[in-house]
């Protein structure tokens, strides 16, 4: 396959709103095409983090190349790239995008355009990448495509009338997504004689060969013994191996030339050196510019993540280094909680990054962590006319300090059938969302048009929306930029001590509301000690609400039966394990999971 | 000579308790009279070379539904193949709905010493609702049977912290034992156990009839109550649930505090045996299949000097006379403020346990909450 001809490549990706159906497609196009055997096939090839197939989400993007002899007689590269569907994504699948020339658009028969397909949508066309829509799951009852084709005409403004109509659970109509793809979508320009361009979308570390970085090269050939130049960090380094993506493992070739995607490993140690966006040029024959990177988006989200057994901080550092190699937008620096020891205070594109991020690092890392309160960055304007970026609330100046705030604001969009306009309007009232307008999409649905504090909508809005609508309204938001805003930073005393992993900063006209339900989270999750312990929340110096876990009285066990003390010794050790899973502040036993008791404050 | 105590396990019921999740079964004589079998096959192939019996006790499930020849086999076995001490005390756990005038003489007559009674309570509503098979009367009846053949060492079991059960409902019962005066008390506070009837009503996430345990005030109360009433009729706290006139300790009980080796026989029960923690299978099939023997041994724990250090604390602040710090040294040739003065200062600080001379003892708050502090005696 040394000689392939550029015009019979497709470099695409798949898009679409979550659940809609993009991985279950992924797997039917690999299927199809035989890349695959059925005994390998495995639902959702694509996902092969653990996570991803447990919560049937795609995290990381993924590619894949595959063979097909489309209806002319030709033979076609694809290069299929996976996306990520969720909002707090939104960063990988630019990074995505940017290495493909069309898009595959999903959308689900029965539920219709949705804010994520809309978010998703214009990112392509940021890219210029020619969208091919798939109606998919046409096979539910209560599937309308007409309605459907309508309404991507409508609003997204694209030609759906020749969609490929399909069902990717059941393998219907997928060589019609074949042929449109040899034919809507453009085979990639460039010239395989120019100077090497190739645009870094990914990497990844492997313990053997070092970095892997994922490329698409856009002009020129990269070839093994080559002598290339990261042109961001200056880094150079001498390719050992290029080849492109079987599905789940590495093949190597020749060569990768102008349009195609694949990999390049250098023996590159330093995960520094590569930065995804990067160009790789040729030491040589350097080309004359660097391809323009793609819009980075920064972290929106902080938390502070300690590891519950301080002697495993190293470790943490470790793995959060090697997870930031695979995902360029997680961001973190030490800290130290007099509560929590020594910690990393961590930056994520949203709170769902975060839980992913947390999840990886206990079942990949095996450890185990504590995770404080997350918020957003705010800006503190001092009275020295200085400003102060906040990202832990522990660093607020002292109030003397301060002139003024500001917090970060979101324009969202939610797109929700008319009978709950009532309830989702109220839920962005309640959190201090401000009306912009609404526009009915068709007569049973609307889009309605929001400013909101960030800090509002990361925790549980999304929840919220869901069992508001029933399920039925979805969000998508852009960072807006910063507005001045009342803002005070709320502490927890427990036993008369500041707990710093426990402070927050909270809307002034919410610090009662918050400090209230805070305490009464607390007192259900720290269990009675030997002595009283009050807890308290507070705004500077004035008590706003308080709390008290009573002192333990009773903790005995009555009958020890026949001499059967290996049971007693177990209740024992269980205890004693309990113990050992709480955080000593003062002289109180606080358990790890009350650090995050802040996330649920709005259940119930 | 070595001295060991041996514990019988009789896993049979009229009926199962609404409170009880200890192994027993519904009598069924077939399944009895195979258990009886193996029972003593498991006693004669024990190794009792150069072994003295200091104590016997059986106990259940309700050893009381056992027939009289039942009984006999057993002793009879236990008689034959070991050597009993002069004073060996010989336990039986009754229910007073079982105890009729020929099982009190044969009880009597056999060698049985010591008989514990579960009263629980001198209220019928309440036994009722425990799922007790007798009643109040019956109870004094059994009471005065087996004073009448003679047994002068009695224990009643009395249970407090009972759903429906009231302060003065509780100080009546325990004022009515007291004024038929038993040589020995063991005081109750009711534990929710798992895998019970109890259980599905009354445990602390979501039983349905939870507002009828009495309120922690309340259950306190009745807790504080048992120590000062029983206190005021001559009965002194041996261990954390357990009072005696001055010389009724109950010594098979008091043994496994201080780390006396025992054997367990039957189904289920725990041996204790050359420094090793070891228990019999709870399957009756596996159980009846194997005729009691080695092969049914479950569990086995060969305890390290750690360990062993950890159970002298653990099991030895059980009793109120608490642990010796000579004796520690004597065992483990450590200084016990080595090993464990870090915890020891800590709850010498809090005055939840007591230093004076040569022992250390748990104060009376530190009784009520002493899991929160053996657990801290684990290593």
């Amino acid at each position: 396959m040394a000689d392939i001809n550029r015009d019979k490549i497709r470099n695409f990706c798949i898009i679409a709103h979550i659940d809609h159906g993009k991985s279950t497609l992924a797997d039917r196009i690999i299927e199809k095409t035989g890349t695959l055997t059925n005994r390998e096939m495995q639902a959702q090839v694509l996902d092969n983090m653990e996570l991803e197939r447990e919560r049937g989400i795609t995290i990381k993007s993924q590619a894949v190349r595959i063979v097909y002899q489309a209806n002319d007689g030709e033979e076609y590269i694809f290069n299929l790239i996976d996306t990520p569907g969720h909002v707090d994504f939104n960063y990988e699948v630019s990074r995505s995008l940017a290495a493909c020339d069309g898009a595959i658009l999903v959308v689900d028969a029965a539920q219709g355009v949705e804010a994520q397909t809309l978010a998703n949508v214009y990112l392509a066309l940021d890219h210029d990448l020619d969208v091919l829509p798939v109606i998919n799951k046409i096979d539910l009852p209560s599937a309308d495509p007409e309605r459907v084709i309508e309404e991507i005409e409508d609003v997204i403004g694209i030609e759906a009338h020749d969609a490929p109509l399909i069902s990717a659970k059941n393998g219907l109509n997928i060589e019609d997504v074949l042929e449109k793809i040899v034919t809507n979508i453009p085979a990639p320009s460039g010239d395989p004689e120019a100077p090497l361009q190739a645009l870094i979308f990914d990497s990844l570390y492997d313990p053997y060969k070092g970095v892997i970085v994922f490329c698409r090269v856009k002009n020129g050939t990269v070839r093994p013994g080559m002598n290339v130049k990261m042109m961001a960090t200056g880094a150079v380094e001498n390719v050992v191996e290029v080849g492109y993506f079987g599905a789940g493992r590495f093949i190597a070739c020749d060569e990768l030339s102008a349009g195609m995607v694949g990999y390049i490993t250098a023996s590159i140690k330093n995960v520094k050196e590569t930065t995804v966006g990067d160009t790789i040029t040729d030491v040589d024959n350097p080309c004359a510019e660097a391809l323009p990177g793609y819009k980075k988006v920064n972290s929106m989200v902080y938390c502070g993540l300690y590891p519950a057994d301080s002697a495993k901080y190293e470790d943490l550092r470790d793995a959060l280094e090697k997870l930031q190699l695979n995902d360029a937008s997680l961001n973190y620096e030490p800290e130290t909680s007099i509560a929590l020891g020594f910690g990393f205070r961590c930056g994520f594109l949203g709170l769902l990054h975060l839980e992913i991020i947390q999840e990886r690092l206990e079942r990949e890392y095996n450890l185990d962590l504590v995770t404080t309160a997350p918020g957003v960055i705010y800006k503190v304007y001092k009275t020295d006319g200085t400003v102060v970026e906040l990202t832990n609330p522990s660093n607020l100046p002292d109030p003397s300090e301060i002139d003024y705030m500001e917090e970060p604001i979101v324009s969202a969009e939610v797109m929700v059938t008319t009978e709950f306009i009532g309830p989702i309007m109220e839920l962005c009232q309640e959190r201090r969302g401000r009306y912009l307008g609404m526009e009915y999409i068709e007569s049973s649905r609307a889009l309605l048009k929001y400013e909101l504090p960030l800090n509002e909508i990361i925790y549980d809005f999304f929840d919220a929306l869901k069992s508001r609508s029933r399920g039925y309204a979805s969000f998508d938001y852009d960072m807006k930029g910063y507005e001045k805003s009342d803002l005070v930073k709320l502490d927890i005393l427990i036993n008369k001590e500041e707990v710093d992993a426990l402070s927050f900063i909270v809307f002034a006209g919410s610090a009662y509301e918050r400090g209230r339900k805070m305490c009464e989270k607390l007192k259900q999750e720290i269990p009675r000690q030997l002595f009283e312990i009050p807890i308290q929340a507070a705004v500077g110096s004035k008590v706003i609400a308080r709390e008290t876990v009573k002192a333990m009285r009773k903790d005995v066990l009555a009958k020890c039966y026949g001499g059967d003390i290996s049971r007693k010794k177990k209740l024992l050790e269980k205890q004693k394990e309990g113990k050992k899973r709480m955080r000593q502040v003062g002289n109180v036993e606080i358990p790890q999971k009350a650090f995050m008791s802040v996330l649920k404050l709005d259940e119930d | 000579m070595k001295t060991r105590e041996i514990y019988i396990h009789i896993p049979f019921c009229v009926k199962k308790c609404n409170y009880c999740d200890f192994l027993s079964f519904k009598y069924n004589e077939d399944i009895k009279d195979k258990y009886i079998d193996c029972l003593c096959n498991e006693i004669r192939h024990s190794d009792m070379e150069e072994v003295e019996i200091l104590t016997i006790f059986i106990g259940g499930g309700t050893p009381s539904v056992l027939e009289e020849s039942d009984i006999e086999k057993i002793m009879i076995t236990i008689k034959s193949h070991c050597l009993l001490s002069d004073d060996v005390e010989i336990t039986i756990e009754v229910n007073p709905g079982t105890v009729t005038e020929s099982k009190a003489h044969l009880y009597k007559s056999i060698g049985i010493n010591r008989v514990s009674i579960g009263m629980q309570s001198a209220d019928d509503w309440i036994l009722k609702k425990l799922g007790r098979i007798h009643n109040t009367h019956q109870f004094f009846e059994c009471y005065e049977r087996l004073r009448k053949v003679g047994i002068n060492n009695i224990n009643v079991d009395v249970m407090s912290g009972l759903p429906g059960l009231t302060l003065e409902n509780y100080e009546d019962t325990l004022k009515r034992v007291c004024e038929l005066g038993p040589e020995h008390i063991s005081a109750y506070s009711l534990i929710i156990e798992e895998n019970t009837p109890f259980f599905e009503l009354y445990n602390s996430e979501n039983g349905k009839y939870i507002n009828e345990l009495p309120d922690e005030e309340n259950e306190r109360r009745q807790y504080e109550r048992t120590d000062e009433i029983l206190k005021l009729h001559g009965y002194y706290r041996y261990e954390i649930s357990n009072y005696a006139k001055e010389g009724y300790e109950c010594r098979h009980n008091s043994g496994y505090w201080t780390g006396v080796p025992y054997y367990g026989f039957g189904l289920g029960a725990s041996s204790f045996i050359d420094d090793t923690r070891f228990c019999n299978v709870s399957s009756m099939e596996d159980y009846i299949k194997n005729k009691g023997l080695a092969e049914s041994k479950d569990s086995i724990i060969l305890l390290s000097k750690k360990e062993k250090m950890e159970e002298f604390m653990y099991l030895g602040l059980r009793m109120t006379k608490g642990i010796s710090i000579n004796k520690f040294k004597k065992i483990f040739d450590e200084d016990i403020y080595t090993v464990f003065g870090k915890t020891i200062d800590k709850y010498l600080s809090m005055n939840l346990l007591v230093c004076e001379g040569d022992r250390i003892f748990l104060s009376n708050r530190g009784i009520d909450i002493s899991n929160y502090i053996f657990s801290d005696f684990l290593m």
